[in-house]
Order: structure tokens, then sequence, then C-alpha cells
């Protein structure tokens, strides 16, 4: 049973006006994420040679592999408003768990991605040290990667955050067919992570791998 | 629904292989060209699909697209000042 | 029964619930407005205070009151607190918020709960900035330039940031609610074209405050990010561009001034209706050149980056661009003067400032056509020339239609009606007191006096004296309807449903309304500014 909000006329609006909320709050986030992404192509254009080697030294299986886990994390998350559509509280439930449990996979291996750069001593910063030529310019590479992959990773964990208190609402009966739309904006939240790494990986994976 | 969503995640899968085998053939600039390109078909299949974009009214797909179309200005007109650096700098002394 | 006891016995927003749980978890548009008034109020005088700092400092030629750092400060300060928390949420926060509702006929915005939310930032962001003045205050300048302000200076950059970044989710939660409410919410027959343009205007702003303000969030963010943990972004050391700062910075902060004068020119479109008693001049080109002004306001950044040495192909595009921005604005202004013309004017103060309104900010529009052409832009960019520039529109213009909105919506928001011969004078002393304080800047400008500097040459000391003069009249000018605004409260007469005699939804409910707005749902047949007049109007 929807409860419907005061301000609203009936259901329909209320769910159009939180549909298109979420959207918007999308939109925000493009160009949150995009004013970084102007500032790494604007770099990447100008020192296309460092950032190429800089590039090379990421993990491309690690990457790769992290890209498929995102991606499968999609589906599972397009199969949970799914089965909220119907009704199906328990395979909701399990998709909810599952899509967590791909995001946290995520995480844990971007974080052994960091752990391994550490050890490589290319954490930008004062202790930054570059095996290649022009080290200074593939550190600008390195804190573009950072920061973008950073700014996903905490956007991720936001995402599970909010997969949380969805899994437990859904547990607890709060969904019916006639009302799922957090899971639905929820869905799209996480789907929209996914897009930003979707540009991510190639941007900052592989920007030269051919030579 | 679901078959739809099965498709589009092995489309998903297939257009990663992709991109990442086509990362190590020499192409020159195309190679950008074309991971972008890939990175946009796969958003936009994300985005018709898993996120209902395809069966949503048209006000959605206006703020959908509004983000990036206005990433797409930011982009253009600043990195137009860095393409054309070199060939029309800002004189280093204004007045004599 | 006088009408002291109906405003008593009537249940409105203001009475139905008393104590500060009640403000403080409310969810009424109308209450969040007020809770904007109060905090943004506060930083109005906080943001005053720095000026009459800077005014003072400016009365001698030398730097004697002041030490240069102190005095960059001061400067620095009076920016950040002037654009990011009082003019961007002033009128969208305020009068958006309380009128948008009642002008489409609904009971509150789409999420109230994130209006409310939409405060807490304000004054999280506002308190943190607050901490950062006391202990000590940026010198960067409103504009942070890098690399001085990511590497060298010495100020409270990082907490400042913090502040800002905070309010700008504000501002954005503001605007993702104003477009939703907007587009979802509007009472029956209450189609696109027979809104107020007041809700056009905000639709407009809002639009801005969502698709800009996250470029600045991130770009301030880089620049916190480089002075924690030493990461040279900007740093010309590992081949960072400064100017890349500066391109991500104007992208959003030149669309920031629309978000603040789109919002005035929304009020001027009431006032002139409504105390000319006349159909808007032109509806549809009004209603377009806000659309258009918040579009094309994101093409022309680059006209803060002319010396800076960014290209000169981008310099000449984006002056082009400039000039053209100039005509949605120019659209306006001629509209509303056709719209007085012939109109059955009443000189009360909404109209005086809306009047005066229209004569500044074209003031303020034209002398930005100067500063958008590249040769005279050389000469006077850094100059008083453009400080004078951005204050006729940021306070000639955005401030006086705040002014004039408050006072045209002060019945409907209090349920009394303000002194009219009080607030004549008052609007009469800002309009002298202005002009004293800013009409010599263009001149100091323009004979070569640099901006953000302490001490001057001699031959500039007259014309500053001057301008700290009006400055004081202008004070003065501020102060007056604080005091009766306030008095008013307790002692104006109570106003009736519809003072003016406007058109407009929210003229149709009590003064004050009640907290649902509306008792019946208002449904809605005619054009707006439905005035008896006969106008020549455009269809």
């Amino acid at each position: 049973m929807e409860t419907l909000a005061h301000q609203f006329d009936d259901v329909e609006q209320q769910r159009e006006a939180s549909t298109l909320g979420m959207w918007i709050f999308l939109a925000t986030e493009v160009l949150f994420f995009g004013g970084m992404l102007l500032a790494y192509s604007v770099y990447r254009t100008l020192y296309f040679s460092a950032f190429a080697e800089a590039s090379r030294d990421l993990d491309i299986v690690l990457g790769s592999v992290n890209t498929a886990v995102l991606l499968c994390s999609s589906l599972t998350m397009a199969m949970a408003v799914y089965q909220a559509e119907r009704g199906n509280v328990k395979r909701l439930v399990r998709f909810i768990g599952l899509t967590m449990l791909l995001g946290t996979i995520f995480l844990a291996i971007k974080f052994y991605e960091y752990y391994e750069k550490y050890k490589e001593g290319l954490i930008p910063g004062a202790h930054f040290t570059w095996h290649g030529s022009d080290a200074d310019h593939a550190s600008l590479f390195f804190i573009a990667y950072f920061i973008l992959t950073g700014m996903h990773a905490l956007h991720m964990i936001v995402g599970l955050g909010l997969m949380s208190v969805l899994a437990i609402l859904a547990w607890k009966g709060r969904f019916t067919p006639a009302y799922y739309t957090p899971v639905e904006l929820g869905g799209l939240y996480w789907h929209f992570v996914d897009v930003v790494w979707v540009f991510l990986f190639p941007l900052l994976y592989l920007v030269h791998r051919s030579s | 629904m679901i078959r739809t969503y099965i498709k589009v995640w092995a489309a998903l899968l297939g257009l990663l292989a992709l991109t990442v085998g086509a990362a190590y053939v020499p192409l020159g600039p195309f190679n950008t060209i074309t991971a972008m390109s890939i990175a946009v078909t796969k958003a936009v299949i994300i985005a018709l699909y898993f996120m209902h974009l395809r069966y949503s009214p048209r006000l959605t797909w206006v703020f959908a697209g509004a983000g990036f179309f206005w990433l797409l200005l930011l982009f253009t007109l600043a990195l137009s000042d860095y393409a054309t650096r070199r060939y029309m700098p800002s004189p280093t002394v204004w007045l004599p | 029964m006088s009408t002291e006891q109906i405003v008593e016995t009537r249940e409105h927003y203001l009475n139905c619930a008393f104590g500060w749980k009640s403000w403080l978890l409310t969810t009424d548009h109308k209450r969040v407005g007020l809770l904007f008034l109060i905090s943004i109020t506060f930083f109005f005088f906080l943001g005053g205070a720095f000026a009459t700092l800077i005014r003072l400092e400016l009365m001698t030629p030398p730097g004697d009151l002041f030490q240069a750092e102190t005095y960059n400060k001061l400067f620095s300060m009076h920016g950040i607190v002037m654009i990011f928390f009082f003019l961007i949420p002033s009128i969208p926060s305020v009068l958006g918020n309380f009128l948008i509702p009642l002008m489409i006929g609904a009971r509150d915005v789409a999420f109230p709960r994130l209006n409310l939310l939409s405060w807490y930032l304000f004054v999280i962001g506002g308190l943190l900035t607050l901490c950062a003045i006391v202990a000590g205050g940026v010198d960067t300048g409103w504009t942070f330039y890098t690399p001085y302000s990511s590497l060298f200076s010495n100020g409270q950059v990082v907490l400042t940031i913090v502040g800002i970044f905070i309010a700008g989710f504000s501002s954005i939660l503001t605007g993702l609610n104003f477009i939703v409410t907007i587009h979802t919410m509007r009472a029956p027959g209450l189609t696109w074209f027979r809104l107020p343009l007041f809700i056009w205007s905000h639709y407009a702003t809002a639009i801005i405050q969502v698709l800009g303000t996250p470029v600045i969030a991130i770009t301030l963010a880089l620049v916190a990010i480089e002075r924690l943990w030493h990461v040279g972004i900007f740093d010309p050391a590992l081949g960072g561009d400064p100017i890349l700062f500066q391109h991500l910075f104007w992208f959003y902060s030149h669309p920031a001034v629309y978000i603040m004068v789109l919002p005035g020119m929304a009020v001027v479109s009431e006032l002139v209706t409504t105390h000319a008693r006349r159909r808007i001049f032109g509806y549809k080109f009004v209603a377009y050149s806000s659309i258009a002004i918040a579009v094309i306001g994101f093409l022309v950044w680059g006209h803060h980056m002319f010396v800076s040495g960014q290209s000169q192909y981008a310099s000449m595009m984006f002056s082009a661009l400039s000039m053209v921005v100039a005509i949605p604005s120019a659209v306006k202004v001629f509209n509303w003067t056709a719209t007085l013309y012939k109109g059955s004017i009443s000189l009360d103060a909404p109209m005086l400032y809306a009047i005066g309104f229209i004569g500044l900010f074209t003031m303020g529009g034209l002398t930005g056509l100067f500063l958008a052409s590249l040769a005279v832009d050389v000469h006077v960019t850094d100059t008083y020339f453009v400080v004078a520039h951005f204050h006729y529109i940021m306070v000639g213009g955005t401030m006086m239609a705040y002014l004039g909105g408050i006072h045209n919506w002060w019945p409907k928001i209090s349920g009394r009606l303000y002194p009219e011969t009080w607030a004549r004078v008052a609007a009469v002393i800002i309009f002298i007191g202005f002009n004293l304080t800013f009409f010599p800047q263009f001149i100091l400008g323009y004979l070569g006096m640099p901006r953000r500097y302490h001490s001057y040459a001699e031959e500039f000391q007259v014309l500053n004296v001057m301008s700290t003069a009006g400055a004081s009249i202008l004070a003065v000018g501020y102060l007056l309807p604080m005091a009766y605004l306030i008095w008013s409260l307790k002692y104006g007469p109570a106003a009736d449903a519809n003072p003016w005699g406007a058109t407009g939804l929210e003229w149709q409910t009590e003064s004050p309304p009640p907290t649902h707005n509306f008792d019946v749902m208002p449904i809605v047949t005619e054009q707006a500014y439905n005035y008896g007049n006969a106008s020549p109007s455009v269809r």
C-alpha cells in the first residue's frame, strides 16, 4: 500500500515526480564526474605519451574483471526491480543481496589495486616514485586515476548503503507491486554508477595498450 | 522481459571483450574513438533497458540527455582553448 | 469585528503550530522560505560588514587601516558571503520557496523534506564558513585562483571550500525541487503558457542550479584535495594548468550570476504587471528569454579569462557569445518598459524597486557589453569598472528586485501591510545611496584604479570618498526595511487576501495562507496577468 504524500494528488503523480527527481539528480552527477573528466582529458591531450605509459601500469586483468563484475551487478539489479514489480519478496531480497555481493567484490578488487599501487610507490604526493620517463606528467595521470576511481568508489559505498536499506525494507515486506518506487530509484542510482565505470575503464586502463 | 535483460547483459559483456581486444590493435587515434564509441553504446543500452528509459516518458529522456549534453558544451568550449593555443596564443604582452 | 481579530482567530501557516520543533522540523514550504529569510538576512549583514570595512579603508589612498593581507581577506570574505550565502539563495530560497507552490495551485513542493534538508545544508555550510572566517578567513578572492589557493595561500581555504561545497548542495536540491514541482504539480488548466513569468524564470534558474553547481563542487574539491594531500592537479611544476582551474571555475560561476539575476527578473515581471495593472507585453518572448539566458549563459564563461592566457580564438568565440547573451536580457527590459507604457502605474514601494531594477540593470547590462568587447576588456579588466558593472547588476538589480518582492508579497507572507511612506522613502534612499556608491567606480575603473588593492593613487581619492559616502547612505536604506517590516508584524494593519488587486493564484487564498495553501483546488482557465486594461500584447 503506497502512502500518498500530502502534496501529491495521486499515486501516479507521486511516482512520476520521484522518478523525474532521481533522473535530475543523476544529471548533476554526470556534471560532477564530468568536471574531473575535463581535467583528465586536457592533461591526456597535452601529455599523451606520459599518460599512455602510466596507463599501461594499471592491471588490465583486474580492471576488466571489475568491469564484468559491475555489468553483472547491473543485471542482478535489473532483476531485483523485476521481482519487486511482481511482488516476489524473497527473490527481490536475493537479487539485492547478489547485487551487493558483486559491488563488494568490485570494491575489494579496487582496494587491492590501490594497495598494489601503494607498494609500487605510485600514490601521488610526497612519496611518488615513477620508474618511467616524465614523472611529473605521469603523476598527473595517477592523480586523475585516484580521484576518478576514488570518487566512483565512494559512490559505490553509498550505493551499498542504499542497497542495505532497500534489502531491509524489502525483507520487512514494505514493497508491493503497487509500490516499489524506492527499489526503482535505487536501481537507477546503481546503474548510473555502473555507467560511470563503463567510461572510466577504457579512459584509464586502455589509453594505449597497442604498443 | 528477463530475456531482454539477459540479451543486454550478454551484449555488454561482449562489448567489454571487444573494447579490451580492440585496445591491443594499433589504430592510432582511432583507438580512443573506438573505445569511447563502445563505452557510449554500453551506456546507452544500460540506460534504455536496465534503467527503463525506453519505456519512460519523453521528459525523462530530456533530463537523461541533459547532463551529457551540458558536458559536451563544457568539453567543446574548454578544449577549443587548448586546441588553438598553439596557433592563436594569447599575446604575452598586452601593451607595448 | 476588527480585522485584528480576524487575523488572530483564523488558522494559517504561522499560527497552526508553535515551538521550535514546529519550525526546525517543518516541511511546509512557506515556513522553509521564512527559515531561509532569517538565515540569508544574517549573511547579508555579515557581507555588508565586510563591505563597510573595505569602504572605510578606501577612503584614503594609503593602505592605512588594514594590512594588505587583511584587506585581501576582507574582499574575499565579502565576495564569498554575499555570493554564496546571500545572492544565490536569496530570491529562489525565500520567495521561490514561498510562492511557487502557491502560484501553481499546489499544496507544497514535490519534495518537502528535501526542501528542509536544503535549508539545513545551507545553515551547515554557512556555519562552517563562519568558522573559517573566525579562524582567519581566506585571502584568495572568492575566485580561488590556483596555484595561489592550492599551493601558497595560508588562509582557511579548505574549511571555506567545504562550507561552500555543502551550501552548493543546498542550491542543487532547491533547483531539483523546483523543476519537478513545476513539471508535475501544476493545477488543472495551468498550461505552461498560462504560468506567471515568475515560474518561468525560476525554472530557468533551477536548470542552471542543477547543471552548473556540480562543476564548481568538483572544482573546489580538487583545490581542497591538492591542499590536503599535496597532489598538484593545478601545479605548474607538474605540468598542471592554472587556466584549467579557471575554465572549470567559471563554467559554473558565470551561469551563477544568472542564478542571481534571473530570479530578480522573475520578481520584476510580477511587480510590473501588478503595479501597472497590465498584461505583460510579449509574454512568450519574456518566457523564452529566461530559457535563452539560462542556456546561452553556459556558453560565455571565457569572458572572465580574456587576459588569463587562453587562446585568442577561444577569447573571440566567448566574446561573440557574450554579445549574444545580452539579447534575451534586452528583450525583457523592452517588454517590461512596454508593459509600463500607458499602464495604470501606482508608485508604491514595489513599483519603485521595479523601476529601479529596470534602469540599473540596463546600465549594468550595457557595461557588460563593454566588458564583452575584447579590446575594451583588456584595459578595464581587474579594475573598478568590472566591480561597478557587477554591483549594478547584483545590487542595483537583484537586491532591489529582492526588496521589491519582499514588499510586494509581505502582506501574503505576514498578513500585515507595511508602512507605505517609509517604504517609499527607503527605496529612494537605497537608489540614491546605490548610485553614489557605484557610479564613481565606473569612472575609477576607466581611469585605471585596480580592484582588490587596499591602496591607490592620490588622484582617485575624491571618487573613492564619494563611493564610501554613498555606501553609508545605502546602509541606512537597508536598515530601514529591517526596522519597519519587523514593526509591521505587530503594528501593521491586517492585510486581506489581495491588497494589490493582482492576478495570480497566490492572491486567491488568504493572507497569510493556510498550511495547505488552498481550501479548494483552483482550476485555471485564463491567461496570466488577466487585467482589465486592454494592452497591445503580442500573442
